[in-house]
């Protein structure tokens, strides 16, 4: 059995050092400069509100939206968590950051080759049982890698433990279905720029009840037009033997059945 | 073909030359350069134009179910005549539909992965399907009109034996993407404005494209008239308005209703950029032609009717676009107007669209009627029919000359 993994962000422990960035740009053999948004160089970044730091990367969603959506299949969601992208199947239609609710999956505009990037949870490192980069980084413990269950239960407990420090939300635990980042914050989260409107049912449910009526449109639909065409078709015929029979002249029944 | 006269615009052959060659030189651009340098998209809009224009352009092409629809299934064969045009508008709107979706690919070299790689829970991937397929139905359709130019007819009769199933099957993918163009926005209920977003998109996508492709049966019916004599009866283009104004009906209805119920009313009321869009597309698209066409004195007259069906299809671009542009610029406040290349591509592509329009229209038996009288035998259906092939060229466009008997079967279906 494979447990969930995930990363408890705990704001209020961030220091804005930048760490994370600085491990992940290095175990991704990325260009080392700081970067304050996400790009196709920065699969994490530090926004600062006040004197707060919040760390942004792919949420790698329970229920991945991104996932969903894809035609191809090019993303693909693994049971300990990451959300991997593979670019030889990618046909580039751009629905992933279209539909993304986070805004994660930045693209290579200026390349005629162009391949989608965001952040990999480290899945070579998960593999060998190693924490992520970033995590592996952090010099506060603000950004904590762990068995999702666990740090859920450590992330009730920190908020329990010292009543008024933290808003009592944990974010990512049930925001679109659940994600495996999870946010810890001293302020409510709208104030951190967080999308707090998003819901707890996963995205992708919102086209589910449309594509699961394909079947049934097509098998009614099919019965009720063919259905239709026989009527009026028989309609027809028997009307045109009648006014045949009327004018005297017996017409040979062409059928095009 | 003498029986056709196509408007004659005048320069429009020097326009559509400049145009393609344009659309020529910005696709080489694009394709060496790159969407980055090329286009105005970005990671915060990464659909533009050519998106919209693809909605617009498989919404103005849905002539092509509907009338197949109604003669063939439904036997309104009265309506016969209009059939081979609107199944070549149908098939060009979507070759260059299909176009266009491959220049607006980030890997127009993966473009066929969708046929082997399947996602089903991707809306997506249903409409690359439903495209291919329909596509394929529809060359199907038009395929007799050329085997019987070159006079080769064993394939036709095959084709027709199994024409029937592949109507059912042509009008069902349409049915299915029409509305799944508007599925594509389901996901984004946090990125495209409430004015726009609406479960119902997909119910909304498919009830506007039917009042569109009507409309586009009838601006083809005026548009292609000869002699000042309309292509379709008045009497039949007057029925076809009834249907229009009754798909305007429900579409405002639906809509409306659906925006009240969900909190709509201060986004509709209250004077933003988008609410001038809103009412812009509502007014000009389905109110003001639907107020048209409740006059019997419009629905008979060519001028009235000419504008009250431009009005809708403008007023469904309009729609198209706004859902595919205007409702996404409110989030993350982020504008995108579409750059130079992005609309030279789109222009070329129509223009092309428009001459092989005509240079067809010219050279096959699309536009005649068919004289000769079997009623019960419609044409898709029936078998080869050799003097037609023969004599196109003295067919007049005479409203239907299909006797007496037939038009008052049709009375009954
Ligand atoms: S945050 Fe966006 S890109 Fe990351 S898994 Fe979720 S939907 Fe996909
Ligand atoms: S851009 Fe690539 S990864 Fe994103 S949805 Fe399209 S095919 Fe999938
Ligand atoms: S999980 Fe890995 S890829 Fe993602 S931000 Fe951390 S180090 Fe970078």
């Amino acid at each position: 059995m494979t447990h969930k993994k995930a990363m408890l962000i705990d704001i209020s422990l961030c220091v804005g050092c930048n760490a994370c960035q600085a491990g992940c740009k290095e175990e991704n053999g990325l260009p080392p400069n700081e970067e304050k948004y996400l790009s196709l160089t920065a699969y994490t970044a530090l926004s600062k509100y006040n004197d707060l730091y919040v760390r942004r990367m792919c949420q790698h969603c329970d229920v991945p939206t991104c996932v969903s959506v894809c035609p191809v299949g090019a993303l693909t969601k693994s049971g300990v968590g990451p959300v991997s992208y593979d670019g030889e199947k990618c046909i580039g239609c751009r629905y992933c950051l279209q539909a993304c609710p986070f805004h994660v999956p930045k693209y290579e505009w200026s390349s005629t080759k162009p391949s989608i990037r965001k952040c990999k949870f480290c899945p070579n490192r998960l593999a060998k049982g190693r924490p992520t980069a970033c995590a592996e980084a952090c010099p506060t413990g603000a950004t904590k890698f762990g068995d999702r269950d666990e740090l859920l239960i450590e992330a009730a407990r920190r908020i329990n433990a010292e009543p008024g420090k933290y808003v009592t939300r944990i974010y990512g635990e049930q925001d679109v279905g659940g994600t495996s980042m999870l946010y810890l914050s001293p302020v409510p989260f709208e104030e951190l720029g967080f999308d707090s409107r998003l819901g707890k049912i996963p995205m992708p449910m919102l086209t589910m009840s449309a594509l699961s009526k394909v079947p049934n449109v097509l098998s009614v639909g099919g019965v009720l037009l063919a259905g239709i065409w026989w009527i009026t078709n028989r309609r027809t015929e028997v009307q045109a033997h009648e006014s045949a029979l009327k004018q005297g002249k017996t017409q040979p029944q062409e059928d095009d059945e | 073909m003498k029986g056709l006269r196509l408007p004659h615009l005048t320069g429009w052959r020097p326009i559509a030359t400049i145009l393609i060659l344009a659309g020529i030189l910005a696709a080489v651009a694009r394709f060496t350069l790159g969407l980055g340098a090329t286009t105005n998209l970005s990671d915060e809009f990464p659909w533009g134009l050519w998106i919209g224009f693809d909605f617009l352009g498989i919404g103005l092409a849905a002539s092509g179910f509907t009338i197949v629809a109604a003669v063939h299934l439904f036997h309104a064969e009265e309506y016969e005549p209009i059939v081979r045009p609107a199944i070549l508008t149908a098939f060009i709107g979507y070759l260059l539909v299909v176009l266009v979706l491959i220049i607006d690919l980030g890997r127009p070299d993966h473009f066929w992965h969708p046929l082997v790689m399947w996602n089903p829970h991707s809306v997506m991937c249903e409409i690359s399907w439903c495209l291919m397929l329909y596509t394929t139905v529809l060359s199907l359709e038009f395929a007799p009109i050329i085997l019987e130019k070159f006079h080769i007819h064993s394939p036709i009769k095959w084709i027709h034996a199994v024409s029937l199933p592949f109507m059912i099957f042509g009008v069902l993918l349409s049915t299915l993407h029409q509305s799944s163009f508007g599925s594509l926005y389901l996901i984004v209920p946090n990125r495209l404005h409430a004015l726009w977003y609406t479960p119902l998109l997909p119910v909304l996508f498919f009830i506007s494209c039917i009042a569109s492709g009507l409309s586009m049966i009838v601006l083809e019916s005026i548009i292609f008239s000869r002699d000042g004599r309309p292509f379709l009866p008045t009497r039949l283009r007057a029925n076809l308005a009834k249907a229009i104004a009754l798909a305007l009906a429900v579409y405002f209805v639906v809509r409306i209703q659906d925006l009240l119920s969900r909190g709509g009313f201060r986004d509709m009321t209250t004077l933003s950029y988008y609410s001038v869009a809103f009412w812009g597309e509502l007014l000009i698209g389905f109110v003001i032609p639907f107020a048209m066409l409740l006059f019997e004195r419009i629905r008979v007259s060519q001028t009235g009717l000419y504008s009250a069906s431009l009005m809708v299809v403008l007023g469904f671009a309009f729609n198209r676009m706004n859902t595919a542009i205007t409702g996404l610029e409110h989030y993350p406040s982020q504008t995108y107007f579409p750059s130079i290349i992005e609309i030279f591509i789109m222009l070329g592509i129509t223009a092309c669209g428009f001459c092989a329009f005509s240079f067809i229209a010219e050279r096959l038996p699309i536009f005649r009627v068919e004289e000769s009288g079997d009623p019960f035998h419609h044409e898709a259906l029936s078998g080869v029919q050799e003097p037609l092939s023969e004599s196109p060229e003295c067919e007049d466009l005479r409203p239907s000359q299909a006797d007496p008997i037939s038009r008052a079967q049709l009375h009954g279906g």
